[in-house]
């Protein structure tokens, strides 16, 4: 039995499979629409996300398999006290496999320790959100037709932002990939992305403060939101948030094919004027968030 | 010059910065063993200047020392048989430690699912980093 705890818990050749059986699922959904009948879905649900704990569900019933689970801490047995450790081990009883969300990180690979079903990391606080980067990855696949020759921008909240740390860490196993950061100095990278995962692996990468400057070289633009729920400080949170804005006159300065994404919810860090053109796929990245949950789904489950 | 006797059976820990044995003593629970325990700070040294000597009388397989190899693996530890050196153990950085350091960030899963060891992985032997298993916070000397 297997679990996703980590984006790196798959080699390249597993990510190649899964992403070709995603891929397969958009073309021909009505081959997959019966194939998880019976089976059921546990979303387990700690802290709120509407997208994510929708996109699982949506990705199970598109199988023909059901869902249950809760959507807060409070509405769990956790506000009663109850531990990960023995949250897991009922839902076992109950479901075939289950998404689990949890503010502390780490939680997932605690309950991955004791469960009897395969667990999917679903986002752990600040550390882990593999079905993000499977999308992301699924994302620019599609689009851009590979996930190697690329020079990816990252922008916004670079430091607290697990998607970007993530992502990095994906992209770095395909060939020829260069990054640029674009941030404030207080949201930049930390050292150990810089120097275990980038300098270690000879990976070529520079740090900006102007989207402007650098807008024209990308092949992607990754945008991020500034996090509230991420600073213990209201007044740093207040500073930071509006620093970075995407708007049309930026989106002028960038290749035709540069494709802009993010992994949502957005604040105002693009401007809606941005939405209607046709290199912002933010909203088709949703739709091939479900794609890449189904084929996970049927690959931990066994079933592809 | 205090002398201190040899022992018959047990560890000579040699090598120890100078300052660092009482934090040693209390890492390897030599406190919670009914053995002969002799501290020796501020030893001269010809290498150090100065250095820290731990002897522990008990029965050789009673200490896990694994332990040490993360705390100071520059530490020399002599096993003491029959009142004789039998080995010198060579230290190495332990791949795993469990429930000697805890986790410190706030944001861990350790931080409140109080029954869970508390487990550090070594990911760097090079720079010598540890980080926790589960949130992979790296490890600071001030975690001890």
């Amino acid at each position: 039995m297997r679990h996703l705890m980590s984006p790196l818990d798959f080699s390249v050749d597993e990510l190649d499979r899964l992403l070709d059986l995603a891929g397969d699922i958009r073309q021909n959904p009505e081959k997959y629409a019966h194939i998880c009948d019976g089976k059921i879905l546990a979303t387990c649900f700690y802290e709120p996300s509407t997208r994510t704990r929708l996109s699982f569900e949506s990705a199970m019933m598109h199988l023909g398999g059901k869902v249950l689970g809760f959507a807060s801490a409070s509405s769990s047995s956790a506000a009663k006290g109850e531990s990960v450790s023995d949250t897991i081990r009922m839902i076992s009883c109950y479901a075939d496999i289950c998404a689990m969300r949890h503010p502390k990180e780490g939680a997932p690979m605690v309950a991955a320790s004791k469960s009897t079903i395969p667990v999917i990391n679903a986002g752990d606080g600040g550390h882990q959100h593999p079905t993000q980067t499977l999308t992301d990855l699924l994302t620019i696949r599609s689009l851009k037709g590979r996930l190697d020759h690329l020079t990816i921008g990252l922008c916004g909240d670079l430091k607290f932002g697990r998607t970007v740390h993530s992502l990095i860490n994906a992209l770095i196993r395909y060939p020829d990939i260069s990054f640029t950061f674009i941030s404030p100095e207080e949201l930049r990278i930390p050292n150990y992305i810089r120097e275990d995962v980038l300098e270690k692996n000879h990976i070529p990468f520079k740090e900006v403060i102007r989207l402007e400057d650098v807008i024209a070289d990308l092949d992607l633009l990754y945008m991020t939101r500034v996090q509230r729920e991420r600073f213990f400080n209201e007044e740093d949170y207040v500073r930071l948030k509006d620093f970075y804005i995407l708007n049309k006159a930026k989106m002028e300065l960038a290749r035709k094919d540069m494709l802009v994404l993010h992994p949502l919810p957005r604040v105002n860090e693009i401007s809606t004027e941005v939405d209607n053109d046709p290199r912002a796929v933010y909203f088709k990245q949703v739709q091939f968030g479900v794609y890449v949950r189904m084929a996970l789904i049927l690959t931990l489950l066994e079933l592809a | 010059m205090l002398n201190v006797g040899k022992i018959e059976e047990g560890f000579v820990l040699d090598h120890i910065h100078a300052g660092k044995s009482l934090s040693i003593y209390h890492d390897l629970k030599l406190n919670q063993l009914d053995c002969t325990v002799a501290i020796i700070k501020n030893a001269r040294s010809n290498k150090m200047g100065k250095k820290d000597i731990l002897k522990v009388e008990c029965d050789i397989n009673m200490l896990d020392l694994d332990i040490l190899g993360f705390i100071d693996h520059n530490i020399t530890v002599n096993v003491i048989k029959d009142g004789v050196i039998v080995e010198k153990k060579t230290l190495v950085l332990p791949k795993e430690i469990r429930n000697v350091i805890k986790c410190n960030n706030p944001r861990c899963i350790t931080s409140i699912e109080q029954e869970l060891t508390h487990v550090f992985i070594l990911t760097d032997p090079e720079k010598e980093i540890y980080r926790c298993k589960y949130c992979e916070e790296q490890y600071s000397e001030h975690d001890l």
